[in-house]
């Protein structure tokens, strides 16, 4: 029963904080200051101790390095590198100048850092107040070991989700948070700001969304691109292995492993190389353009322009996803496929449905409500579709000479020439923030109504 | 009788289109796979070619892989991967199966939020921070000589525990029964994890070390950023990506092609193994 009991169940305690500073004894008290006190009176030693000891060195670090570092994060450093002429040695010195890129880093950090003492403190604090509580209650106060066990035990979610949480800590959030507030600098490579920047606000938010420069005009054109290419890539993918599925899994088809093969080997290479294989294949004196000339379905000098062409690449970029995507899909829904009712079926042949019928009023829709949230991840996956472009086409053809970005070039693969090749971080990080926020729009809300979310706790 | 003739011809009719779709399709799923191998054992170099078939065949693109490594050093990419993948996968999948076993089975205050975080996570472009992972492995001293190794299996495997769906789905699965048991016979809940949730997860266990196994074959871009120019940390993905640049591809296309065809046998027959779990890891996972 205790499984069900919704407080008990997501972690709830009495002691809070509130309730420690609110309630608890003057020693108590003394140890939001003086963290691991409270323990040590209460026959907690060793836990104590190290509560200090943690204290001592979030202390030692803010006085040593902390405080600079939250100072320099205003300013983001002034100091320029200079250059001296040594007589003696008869080289250049350089003094060392302010890196801003470090600096922010190191501020974000110290913030992070910050942030998770404060959490730390908030334990520390419960901690001594639930000793306090106990002490006085007359019942067990866990000594240390007793604590160590406990990690193996009720606490065992501790043990294990602490080396995850500090990696995910370190390489996904403090970069991102890194990278968010590199959107409100100007850390670009116009006006050579790649050593020393500032901070201008919405500046670059401003400059994306005034349709009337070039940035902008691009930025629109990329985006509408992005969501065509993400429908559709999306859609065609689902449906065409929808069908395929279909079409092996019918009663009266032979050798249904064979053509499972044969569609599970191509995804089976792995996806770089068959994309940059395709590339290849589809140049204007590749493999398919020979096949062609062969053929004699074109002239013996001339080629399709797969890759040159706007609208030719746009398409071109589409239906090999459907080939690299469907193989993958296939797999995806055919165990789904193969759970729906098989009495719906019986009914609607009953009825007189033929299979196209069959298709639309009970395969598509029973599908669509069971794989919402894998649409979803889907359509997120595609409009973040960085390989697929970037390795087939990588954006091109470029059509306007002034703008930064290609026909078939997503938010994605854009953000990557803006960092990578032309050092706009500024404005690569506006893109990816945007990015973001288009997809967190749609995806939270269809999530969150989405059956599968909601009925998840209550297995 | 006639109706029952006329029905039996209309589903042999149906049948064999269906057939022939299906070998069609096929065909054109196969042919870049087909076209790849033969590219391997092309004679002609060059990546341009004006007959469809190889005129001369030769095992000369593979031998030249692991010869000649002045300028791309094939053996030693080969090595790195390997041991990137090794390590990686090995990191990952203790990540994801703790992370997904806490999250199906304990109960915390964290638990929610930890959820949800991982989704907004991933609705980010994931290089959007390379740059700053850089900066940042840069700053703790990973990205000289032989740490880069270490910095790419801290990069595959650090946000593997945000990936737990498919794994938590699966130990929903199983029967929450076995472990109130366990929980009464006095066993701790670490006793529970390592002596009989992981034994019944097999299929999800094995999912997660060949999906993370794979991974390192197959990135380029986060290796790309992280060696820069040391090549002697390169990862196969990298080299057979250098392999088509323009100063290259003439004299590589070829042996570019067979490094397709050696990297593609080992993954394409772990990944015809991991159909399997693929397909019954959805399932579970996909519960609507």
């Amino acid at each position: 029963m205790k499984r069900f009991n919704s407080k008990q169940a997501e972690g709830y305690t009495p002691y809070t904080c509130i309730q420690a500073l609110r309630q608890g004894s003057a020693v108590t008290r003394l140890s939001a200051l003086l963290l691991g006190l409270g323990n040590m009176l209460n026959g907690q030693l060793i836990k104590g101790l190290l509560f200090l000891a943690g204290e001592l060195a979030y202390i030692f670090f803010m006085i040593r390095y902390g405080f600079h570092n939250l100072v320099m994060l205003v300013t983001l450093g002034s100091v320029e590198q200079q250059e001296i002429w040594d007589e003696a040695n008869q080289v250049f010195l350089y003094t060392k100048g302010d890196q801003s890129v470090l600096l922010l880093l190191y501020g974000v950090a110290t913030i992070l850092l910050t942030v998770i003492s404060f959490w730390g403190w908030r334990g520390a604090l419960r901690s001594a107040y639930k000793a306090e509580c106990l002490k006085k209650q007359g019942r067990h106060v866990n000594s240390f070991r007793e604590d160590l066990a406990s990690l193996l035990d009720e606490n065992l979610y501790r043990l294990l989700m602490t080396p995850p949480m500090f990696f995910i800590t370190a390489l996904t959030i403090l970069p991102l948070a890194f990278m968010i507030c590199m959107a409100f600098t100007n850390y670009s490579r116009i006006d050579n700001h790649l050593v020393l920047f500032d901070w201008v606000g919405l500046e670059n938010f401003a400059a994306l969304f005034d349709s009337s420069s070039v940035l902008g005009s691009t930025f629109w054109s990329v985006l509408v691109w992005t969501l065509v290419w993400a429908v559709f890539a999306t859609f065609t993918n689902y449906i065409f292995g929808m069908l395929l599925a279909l079409l092996i899994n019918r009663n009266d088809t032979r050798a249904k492993g064979f053509w499972r093969f044969c569609f599970v080997l191509s995804s089976a290479v792995p996806m770089f190389v068959s994309l940059l294989i395709m590339r290849t294949m589809l140049q204007p004196n590749g493999a398919v353009n020979v096949l062609l000339r062969n053929l004699g379905l074109i002239a013996p000098d001339a080629s399709l322009p797969f890759f040159t062409d706007p609208t030719w690449a746009r398409v071109t970029v589409i239906v090999i996803n459907i080939w690299v995507g469907v193989p993958y899909t296939l797999m995806q829904l055919t165990g789904i496929l193969q759970n729906i009712p098989g009495d719906l079926y019986e009914a609607a042949k009953v009825d007189g449905a033929g299979p196209v019928r069959t298709f639309f009023s009970i395969t598509l829709p029973y599908m669509l409500y069971v794989t919402t949230p894998y649409l979803i991840a889907t359509f997120t996956g595609n409009v973040n579709n960085f390989n697929v472009i970037y390795l087939l086409s990588g954006g091109d053809p470029i059509t306007n000479l002034s703008s930064t970005a290609g026909s078939t070039d997503l938010l994605v693969t854009w953000l990557y020439k803006l960092t990578i090749d032309k050092q706009y971080y500024n404005v690569g990080a506006v893109v990816g923030i945007l990015t973001f926020i288009i997809l967190s729009v749609g995806a939270l809300f269809t999530y969150r109504r989405s059956k599968s979310y909601k009925e998840e706790g209550g297995f | 009788m006639k109706r029952y003739k006329s029905a039996k011809a209309a589903r042999r009719r149906t049948n064999i289109l269906v057939h022939t779709l299906l070998a069609v399709l096929a065909a054109i799923w196969v042919f870049p796979v087909l076209w790849v191998i033969m590219t391997s054992f092309r004679g002609e170099k060059g990546s341009y070619v004006s007959t469809f078939f190889p005129q001369t065949l030769t095992l000369d693109n593979y031998t030249r892989l692991f010869t000649d490594t002045a300028v791309l050093n094939f053996p030693q990419m080969f090595m790195n991967t390997l041991i990137i993948a090794v390590c990686s996968c090995l990191l990952s999948t203790f990540y994801v199966l703790s992370a997904s076993y806490c999250l199906s089975r304990m109960r915390f205050k964290m638990r929610k939020p930890y959820m949800n975080m991982s989704m907004v996570l991933g609705l980010f472009p994931g290089f959007m921070s390379m740059v700053a992972v850089y900066f940042i492995l840069k700053a703790v001293g990973l990205t000289e000589g032989s740490m880069i190794r270490l910095a790419l299996i801290l990069c595959y495997s650090g946000g593997a525990a945000l990936a737990f769906q498919i794994a938590k789905g699966f130990f929903d699965t199983t029967p929450y029964a076995v472990d109130e048991a366990a929980l009464i016979d006095g066993c701790t809940r670490w006793q529970i994890f390592t002596k009989i949730t992981l034994p019944l997860s097999k299929p999800v266990i094995v999912y997660t070390l060949l999906t993370s196994f794979i991974s390192p074959w197959v990135d380029f871009i986060f290796a790309k950023v992280i060696c820069r120019a040391n090549s002697d940390q390169y990862t196969v993905a990298i080299g057979l990506w250098k392999m088509l640049e323009k100063e290259y591809i003439d004299s590589w296309y070829t042996s570019f092609a067979a490094g397709a065809v050696l990297i593609s046998i080992p993954i394409a027959l772990l990944f015809l193994k991991l159909q399997k779990y693929y397909v019954d890891g959805m399932a579970g996972a996909v519960k609507g």
